[in-house]
């Protein structure tokens, strides 16, 4: 591809007006992230005293230890259960959203609200709904016969922050859904209402395969929206427990390193967590990208 | 194979927009009828009105002998070629064309062989395989084509499909379209805003103006006997010259002007009507002065104000005549090239 290029008469200007970028990822992101995998390979003592290089011990031993084995289990089902969940709602949303014509933006906009919310806001919230003592849906779901406690039920608490964490963010699936849906050409679906296909042939054969763009990008949108960002859906809502059930990846490292002050375990499931991203990432664009192009 | 008959057909908007005001139309069973119009006319309405695309807000349509005003478009047995084409972008030609079908429960084998046989037909059994992007405009528009055709349908309906095509091409297909649908014959409606599209095509044309038909007629009629000043406008280009007929009288030829109907006010001369050399039957003289000279090979075309009155008017000559910008020039018309309208009403006198 044939890029424009500026030329600057001094050579150093380009370099002054990336700083303000160049700094804030240096001293946000390179910099933390270079010692945290530096961190990976040290133990520091109980005080702070003593800092020892150990090489990949630390990295052996949370592949030994069967609580880290566990929350990534338990991490790979809350990533698939919040992107399926709020994919699915999204573009439930955004299908009906784009059949309506007159109060469509109206919708929109308030579909949109529950994105402006701070993760820790949004915990709260549903944590108030749930709250086995003063929440509407316990209450709700006690006609039913289902008695709710997620401080005590493990897979209660789990189905209380995937819950949380696809309401998130379902806005922003729905944002991509809808500007999706709008750019499939109405005389494709028209040409397929001749061609005999039912409305709902026609969302599986036409619409949906021309929607796949916009559904792989969100999917990897969504699984670093797990891995990373739902710590304070998490932190707010459950803290982790009751016992271990909902410890993801990433609450873990809060946990063995914030609380637990354990730098060298927590700094190598950090790394261990950017890999497992990274590759992700990498399969998902290798794979399943090549399928999507059309 | 089937007729097609709008009986008093309406399509009124929210706002009360009437895009239809009211068309009646027998399309006979293997007839080839073009709807032609300037944007904003109702045609591609009209078109869609009898796809199903649009619901119709009064009278009856039939499809043979079927009242289908409220089926759904697959249940209306008919085809529709897009201004877009609307291929599906991510099938193959092959999944294209047999989309419509496999939808309709035929089973493999006969997809199988109305594929290849449409395919031949339109000559692109080699891109079978190949996605919609990978093709040209020309070979989009025969696959478009050929998603109407494997269907074999009681009728096309076509959406302006050249206009996205380059003239030459455009050419090309508009010949291949009218050789199918002579081998064919099956019943094909087709909405353009080219008149000569609509010319060259039709075996009849239906001239639409705000949502009502001006005319109905073979091209040829139309062309020879346009019932209003609005058809003998849009059919034929150059369009046809309009002169008051008070000039015309004033310019001393009152004698060939005295049978023309009395409300007469105003009449319409075709371009090639306008002769530099004088015939040898009556005719009339009338000067002018030569504003600009566009030759266009095999016929030249003369932008001229008329003496005394400065209106702008085209002469159509074959060959290049030997004239110059700047020069006055006379033209002769005959009896017979005169078109009488009534400018109020906008309708011919006789």
């Amino acid at each position: 591809m044939q890029t424009k290029r500026s030329t600057y008469q001094n050579r150093w200007l380009p370099f002054f007006l990336l700083a303000p970028q160049l700094a804030i990822t240096l001293v946000f992101f390179i910099w933390p992230a270079s010692q945290a995998v530096k961190s990976s390979f040290e133990r520091t003592d109980a005080f702070g005293f003593k800092t020892t290089f150990v090489g990949l011990e630390n990295y052996a031993r949370i592949l030994a230890d069967p609580s880290y084995l566990n929350a990534l289990g338990r991490t790979a089902i809350f990533a698939i259960s919040v992107t399926v969940l709020s994919m699915g709602m999204a573009l439930l949303l955004a299908v009906c959203v784009n059949r309506v014509l007159k109060s469509a933006k109206f919708y929109t906009t308030l579909l949109v609200w529950p994105y402006a919310v701070a993760p820790v806001v949004a915990g709260v919230l549903w944590w108030f709904l749930f709250n086995p003592t003063i929440g509407l849906l316990p209450h709700l779901l006690d006609w039913f016969g289902i008695s709710w406690n997620h401080r005590v039920s493990g897979s209660q608490a789990m189905i209380l922050i995937t819950i949380a964490a696809a309401w998130k963010q379902i806005s922003y699936n729905f944002l991509f859904f809808l500007a999706g849906l709008q750019s499939v050409p109405h005389s494709l679906i028209e040409a397929a209402a001749i061609d005999g296909a039912t409305p709902f042939k026609r969302f599986w054969t036409i619409v949906l395969p021309l929607l796949s763009p916009t559904t792989f990008f969100l999917l990897i949108i969504n699984i670093n929206y797990v891995m990373f960002d739902t710590f304070g859906v998490i932190d707010a809502t459950t803290g982790g427990g009751p016992g271990q059930a909902t410890m993801t990846l990433v609450y873990k490292v809060y946990t063995d390193g914030v609380a637990g002050l354990n730098i060298g375990s927590s700094s190598a499931q950090s790394v261990m967590l950017m890999g497992i991203v990274i590759i992700l990432t990498f399969i998902q664009f290798r794979y399943v990208e090549r399928r999507v192009n059309y | 194979m089937a007729s097609i008959t709008l009986e008093g057909l309406r399509k009124t908007y929210a706002g009360n927009v009437q895009a239809v005001k009211g068309v009646d139309l027998a399309v006979e069973d293997g007839e080839f009828v073009v709807l032609v119009g300037p944007s904003g006319c109702g045609k591609s309405t009209l078109l869609r009105m009898v796809a199903g695309l649009e619901t119709i807000s009064e009278g009856t349509l039939k499809i043979g002998d079927r009242v289908v005003n409220t089926l759904e478009p697959a249940e209306r047995d008919i085809a529709m070629v897009f201004q877009n084409y609307a291929l599906y972008p991510h099938m193959t030609v092959y999944q294209n064309l047999a989309y419509g079908l496999k939808n309709r429960g035929f089973k493999k084998p006969v997809i199988e062989e109305r594929v290849q046989k449409a395919a031949k037909m339109l000559e692109i059994e080699d891109f079978l395989s190949r996605k919609p992007r990978n093709l040209s405009g020309g070979q989009r528009q025969r696959v478009a084509m050929g998603r109407a055709l494997v269907r074999e349908p009681a009728a096309f309906l076509f959406d302006e499909p050249l206009s996205n095509l380059d003239a030459k091409l455009r050419v090309q297909m508009r010949v291949e379209i009218r050789k199918l649908q002579r081998r064919l014959k099956t019943t094909s409606l087709y909405v353009t805003h080219d008149q000569l599209e609509a010319m060259t095509l039709g075996d009849r044309l239906v001239v639409l103006n705000g949502g009502l038909i001006e005319q109905v007629g073979t091209p040829m009629e139309i062309y020879a006997r346009p019932a209003s000043m609005f058809v003998a406008g849009f059919i034929g280009s150059p369009a046809m010259n309009m002169v008051p007929i008070e000039y015309l009288s004033s310019r001393g030829a009152r004698e060939l002007l005295v049978d023309l109907p009395p409300e007469t006010d105003i009449v319409g001369i075709r371009p090639d009507d306008m002769r530099l050399s004088p015939p040898e039957t009556p005719h009339l003289v009338v000067e002018s002065t030569l504003e600009l000279f566009e030759a266009a090979g095999a016929e030249s075309h003369l932008y001229v104000r008329l003496a005394e009155s400065e209106q702008p008017t085209v002469i159509r000559v074959s060959g290049q005549p030997p004239v110059n910008e700047g020069e006055t020039l006379r033209f002769y018309v005959t009896r017979e090239a005169l078109h009488p309208f009534n400018s109020d009403t906008g309708q011919r006198t006789g």
